[in-house]
């Protein structure tokens, strides 16, 4: 037998009750540790914000017919020879104002979004707490699924079951549903992240003690999964939210550029985008690069929260 | 005749967001030529960061803030990152803990050996070859000459901390540190690594520099030793004398708390009450002083520096030369029934 | 070795049927083939003749595995759009997107490699953090949009490089037409490859990165440092080495996903490609199309995941012994 000195093993464990209020403490120092964060933050709100109140905060209302006029059209910024003051950011082909235009069209962007988001959140978590949970053969199924699905880029997924979609609805009743469909595709490509993190969670909680605990005192698997396991698993699922949050503002952006997303006649950013990029050439340049930096400096704001979310939250992942 | 090693006034620091902890203060020690120093102590006493300190490895932000290290009379810790490459491997080798993850999984043990014969000497591919597989011999693998195109994971722990070793020895290095060397291997085969390591060192006249939390280990290899403390020289002494009679406290302790399988197995052992603090908190005076039994009130306020203390150095105040300045009579009478008394005092309990 | 082999392939073959029964559940129930095939003005009987010609009536998994059997065989069906068979469309299409993808994969390599190396290395300097914020923005902005602002710049503001199209091309034995060989197919295919390798890019640049600094803690390059190798020894020779196995892996893997992202960057610079082609199909509801183009890049992402396994085998000898000994 070695003799071995007294290694010291008393790594002072943290109090139990206050640990959430820690953590917050701690989360809050962090943010306002970092100031790109903070400046993400704050363009993240106030493009949330202007977005939900486009009605108030634009200039002029883009879509209704009384009034904008063929005559405004193809105004350049105002700042630019030729612009005209009425309209910041310059009008388009139909003399609709483009910043109002952006600020309509980042409504759709953001609806579309986070329905996406919230939807995969739903679907994911369920499948990931039902997987983890119950395990056995309803878990290789859905873990299989995710598996195969994973292999695929999202972006082509969620144009497959777009294409799905569009052929069921037939044609004409297409641009009614074209919102429903834009969340159901994107939300369906995004789940497994959850699904996988869940899982993963569920089965390193489902052996502790307060789980055993509960299903000692007769608690049904529902409630327990819902009750206890689940705000257990919430920290990742958030990081997971927000970073998709990006993601799906992506690529609602890429499917609309493509032409199978939101409709000319109610643009997101990404049609908005679409329908300047014919203008590109001919010198209009403002009606899609306005829109284009809009949607990049969203999507660039939300991943920066997301990226310090996850760092903050999970330091070893750094 | 000049030392090995020696390190004088040792300090190293590591900068962090609440403040600047100091890893080693103000550490002493010499290795001469061919000696073995252990050098032992808890967790976070500071025993790895005093071995990169020397090799020059540090992970940053940590850096050497004070003091000097030399190597055979030469001054080494201001040298620059290219001289100080020459220095490592070539003339000082170091031994990691864990064999398993020392050697790199995607080069045949022989390229390892080779690469960094040929980066300490001038030898054609096929000397360098030969010379690899006659180490590989020496550190006790069999078949050694197949064996060079093996991958590490093909070999046990013993065996892959004996090519480790062989990686140590390539340039005959004059002072070795073998981190922990033996603490991630079975019990069955460290008496074995301990006794090639010691066998290697002395035949090549290297001194050593033994680091490891493992006293039997230390008794029985150790030529001198060194206890460490919160970053901070607790004890050195001859091997013997600082196992058989301890002159600090903590010392004492530790080998109290020993288990001995001579003794009563149905003695209770020592325990030292407490906790080594971290470095973040380590207390005014003496870094041992809230767990110590001799403390008085000088130990709260001053740091001790160490004094002789029988054949050993101890930094304690029990041995302060200067009798005004020493512990209040009881505490140095308490001390004396330890073992624990200063230099000038006849000590009455040892024998 | 190849019972490993046989297992992964094995699995391949399992994702292949399973994404096969996909294909065959769009391409049967998804819209009813018949009604494609005939105008409005065709009687019931006629619809029902054809319907009983077509094998429609038949049992469903006789008419799956009469699919798979077809599948083998290239043959996909006739295109709705275009009324011509759909194998034909795909493999005229296919040089365009594979060419693109090969030269997009080399540039994101060959640009995310050293920029990973180098901010791994030198994590703290001035121009490691700024290639970190490029490969930020990069993640970031939507590939249509980098293609759009390449557009605007290099084409339509400096006029340097065509903005469309695949330039001159040239057949080689009938079965493929290259842009490779004229100095407007090269030029041609700066932008567009730029725009589909940007994303890779970042991506491996932020792989190589923190695979590096992973690398660079273990214990064996601290070792390696400790025995006095050369830095350069140590960092390109051990730590690259080490980090090189995992990028690997992730490369392999995007390479499909390059394929598949194709279809943005050719619709975006209107790249004759297989990309273009699915898209029209999505928008105009062919099916015979988006079920074989499903099937086709399932089996390129299949077959290079299963290149990539025995690759990772024969790079990493762990895997390569472990497997065989057991």
């Amino acid at each position: 037998m070695p003799h071995v000195v007294g290694e010291d093993t008393s790594g002072a464990a943290p109090a139990r009750g206050p640990l959430r209020r820690a953590i917050e403490s701690d989360l809050w120092y962090s943010f306002t540790r970092s100031p790109v964060t903070v400046v993400s933050a704050a363009v993240t709100l106030v493009m949330i914000l202007s977005a939900a109140f486009a009605p108030l905060v634009a200039p002029h209302n883009p879509f209704d017919p009384a009034t904008i006029s063929i005559l405004d059209s193809f105004y350049p910024p105002a700042w630019m020879e030729g612009g005209n003051p009425r309209f910041l950011l310059g009008t388009d082909d139909q003399g609709r104002d483009i910043l109002s235009t952006i600020l309509y069209g980042m409504r759709i962007s953001l609806a579309v979004g986070f329905a996406s988001v919230l939807f995969a959140m739903v679907i994911g978590v369920t499948l990931g707490l039902v997987a983890g949970y119950i395990g056995g053969a309803v878990d290789s199924v859905i873990m299989r699924i995710a598996d195969v699905q994973l292999t695929f880029p999202a972006i082509l997924i969620a144009l497959l079951i777009n294409g799905v979609a569009r052929a069921m609805a037939g044609p004409q009743s297409y641009d009614q549903v074209v919102l429903v469909v834009l969340v159901l595709s994107i939300g369906l490509s995004f789940w497994v992240q959850y699904a996988r993190t869940v899982r993963g969670s569920v089965l390193v909680e489902a052996n502790k003690e307060y789980v055993l605990a509960a299903r000692l005192i007769g608690l049904r698997p529902w409630t327990i999964m819902f009750k206890h396991v689940l705000p257990n698993v919430m920290g990742p699922v958030l990081v997971i939210a927000t970073i998709n949050l990006a993601l799906a503002i992506i690529t609602e952006a890429t499917l609309s550029f493509l032409g199978v997303g939101v409709p000319p006649t109610e643009p997101s950013l990404g049609t908005l985008i679409r329908i300047g990029n014919d203008f590109l050439f001919s010198g209009e340049w403002w009606i899609t690069i306005f829109p284009g930096i809009t949607l990049a400096i969203l999507a660039l704001a939300v991943n920066l929260l997301g990226d310090w979310l996850r760092d903050a939250l999970n330091p070893k992942l750094r | 005749m000049t030392a090995t090693l020696s390190v004088r006034n040792l300090r190293v620091e590591i900068p962090t967001r609440g403040g600047v902890l100091r890893a080693i203060d103000d550490l002493s020690f010499d290795i001469a030529p061919g000696e073995v120093l252990g050098v032992v102590g808890e967790s976070g006493a500071g025993k790895s960061i005093t071995g990169s300190a020397i090799i020059g490895l540090l992970e940053p932000p940590g850096r050497v803030a004070a003091g000097e290290i030399r190597l055979g009379g030469e001054r080494i810790d201001d040298l620059g990152p290219d001289q100080m490459r020459r220095i490592r491997g070539r003339r000082i080798g170091m031994i990691f803990q864990d064999p398993l993850t020392s050697l790199n999984p995607l080069y045949r043990i022989g390229d390892q050996l080779t690469e960094t014969i040929l980066t300490h000497e001038r030898l054609s591919q096929r000397a360098a070859r030969d010379k690899a597989q006659k180490l590989l011999e020496e550190v006790g693998i069999p078949a050694a000459g197949a064996r060079l195109s093996a991958y590490p994971h093909q070999f046990s722990g013993g065996m892959r901390q004996r090519v480790v070793i062989a990686l140590a020895l390539c340039a005959d290095p004059e002072l070795v540190i073998a981190d922990e060397p033996t603490t991630a291997l079975d019990v069955s085969v460290q008496a074995q690594i301990i006794a090639l390591l010691k066998r290697l060192c002395s035949e090549r006249g290297a001194s050593v520099m033994l680091i490891t939390h493992d006293m039997g280990v230390i008794a029985e290899t150790a030529d001198r030793v060194c206890v460490l403390y919160a970053g901070r020289l607790a004890e050195i002494g001859p091997v013997r004398a600082v196992v058989k009679h301890p002159q600090h406290p903590y010392t004492h302790g530790l080998m109290s708390a020993i288990p001995s399988l001579a003794g009563d197995p149905d003695e209770e052992l020592a325990q030292i009450p407490g906790a080594m603090p971290r470095l973040g908190a380590i207390p005014d005076g003496c870094a041992f002083n809230p767990r110590c039994d001799h403390a008085f009130a000088r130990c709260r306020a001053e740091r001790p520096h160490p004094y002789p203390a029988g054949a050993s150095d101890a930094a304690c105040f029990l041995h302060d030369p200067d009798p005004a300045r020493r512990p209040p009579e009881p505490v140095a009478r308490a001390a004396a029934a330890r073992g624990i008394a200063a230099a000038d005092e006849t000590p009455e309990a040892t024998s | 070795m190849i019972a490993f082999a046989i297992r992964r392939f094995v699995q391949a073959l399992g994702v292949m049927l399973v994404v096969a029964l996909i294909s065959f559940l769009m391409f049967r129930f998804v819209g009813d083939p018949v009604n494609q095939l005939v105008g409005v003005d065709t009687s019931p009987a006629e619809r029902e003749a054809l319907r009983q010609a077509l094998g429609l009536n038949d049992p469903v998994m006789i008419q799956f595995s009469r699919f798979i059997v077809r599948a083998v065989q290239i043959d996909f069906g006739i295109s709705y759009q275009f009324k011509q068979p759909v194998a034909a469309l795909i493999a005229s299409r296919l040089p365009a997107t594979l060419e693109l993808s090969f030269v997009s994969a080399l540039f994101a390599l060959a640009v995310g490699v050293p920029m990973g190396v180098y901010t791994g290395l030198y994590r703290n300097t001035l121009l490691a953090r700024g290639f970190l914020a490029i490969s930020l923005i990069g993640v970031s902005l939507p590939t249509f949009l980098i293609g759009i602002l390449l557009i605007f710049v290099v084409s339509v503001n400096l006029g340097w490089l065509p903005s469309f199209g695949r330039g001159e091309t040239v057949s080689i034995g009938g079965m493929w037409t290259t842009g490779f060989l004229t100095r407007s197919g090269l030029l041609s295919l700066i932008l567009p490859a730029i725009t589909l390798g940007l994303f890779q890019m970042t991506l491996i640049m932020r792989l190589v990165r923190g695979e590096m600094l992973e690398v660079l803690r273990t214990d064996y390059i601290k070792f390696a440092r400790a025995r006095g190798l050369s830095r350069r020894a140590v960092n390109f020779g051990h730590a690259l080495k080490n980090t090189l196995v995992p990028v690997i892996t992730i490369t392999g893997l995007q390479l499909g996903s390059i394929i598949a992202f194709a279809i943005i960057t050719e619709t975006v610079f209107q790249w004759p490609g297989m990309g273009l082609l699915f898209l029209q199909a999505v928008q105009n509801v062919d099916i015979p199309i988006m079920a074989a183009y499903l099937l086709l890049i399932a089996f390129l992402f299949v077959a290079i995941n299963f290149i990539v396994d025995l690759l990772y085998v024969a790079v990493d000898p762990r895997i390569r012994l472990g497997e065989a000994r057991r």
